[in-house]
């Protein structure tokens, strides 16, 4: 594991065509992490899973009176961890009460944090006075 | 989001020809899958071959198209899964649901 701190600081127009961007950025930064390729390949499908799912709430939660938001991501890798946080300024949710999804029911919505919980370690969603976040952190090594 | 329609002998074939179907055109599949359910095909199979990544709205998109399948009475099946696209049904249990085939060969020929 490089011990050097990677930090990259994203922010993209409210639209979900830069989910595919943002998807492919969090891919890129798992194919530069010093770790077994097959885990490797497994961790940039994960995180681009994760944070397109992510960045897709925070653009459908964000204010409609605010169409021009912006959505900022932070990806950092420190200490053997990846953490990602994406920050929304919409009215926000309550994480905890997102419940999983019963498999068995054919609902169309309702996997995206699903998703989220399955491939990384820890998800939080805090309200900040600078708008919201939603953390997710995953070890790398 | 570009779909290929055909159709070959009685089967509607619609192959998805984008390498990735989430939140910015799951909802342009979903409504291409319903206007050929409408259009009086009896046997449609969606082509994932060329999909490399699908998330939870490309999901809902195709359940849409299985629901109402369903109700129609039409068969709706689903060839060419990628792996990262077909572990994304393994998490969700819903490779036991969907009628999946190998290839699109294999869907056209059962």
């Amino acid at each position: 594991m490089c011990e050097t701190a990677v930090n990259l600081d994203i922010v993209v127009p409210n639209e979900t065509r830069y989910l595919r961007f943002v998807g492919a950025i969090a891919e890129q930064l798992a194919k530069e992490l010093d770790i077994q390729e097959d885990k490797r390949d497994t961790l940039a499908f994960h995180l681009n899973l994760a944070l397109t799912e992510a960045v897709a709430n925070a653009i459908q939660y964000s204010s409609s009176a605010n169409a021009k938001d912006s959505v900022r991501i932070c990806l950092s890798v420190k200490d053997a961890y990846l953490s990602v946080r994406v920050f929304d300024h919409g009215g926000g949710f309550d994480l905890a009460a997102v419940p999983t999804p019963d498999l068995d029911e054919l609902r169309e919505r309702g996997r995206g944090i699903f998703f989220i919980r399955s491939v990384m370690d820890s998800v939080q969603y805090r309200k900040t006075e600078s708008g919201n976040v939603l953390e997710m952190r995953k070890k790398i090594a | 989001m570009r779909v290929a329609k055909e159709v070959r002998d009685d089967r509607t074939v619609l192959s998805v020809q984008e390498d990735r179907i989430d939140a910015h055109n799951s909802g342009e599949l979903k409504d291409v899958v319903l206007k050929t359910l409408e259009g009086g095909a009896r046997n449609v199979v969606i082509d994932l071959a060329r999909v490399q990544f699908i998330d939870s709205s490309g999901l809902g998109a195709l359940l849409s198209g299985y629901k109402n399948a369903n109700l129609r009475s039409i068969s709706f099946a689903l060839a060419g899964l990628q792996p990262r696209v077909r572990s994304m049904f393994e998490l969700t249990r819903l490779h036991r649901v969907f009628d999946i085939y190998p290839s699109l060969q294999l869907a056209l020929s059962a």
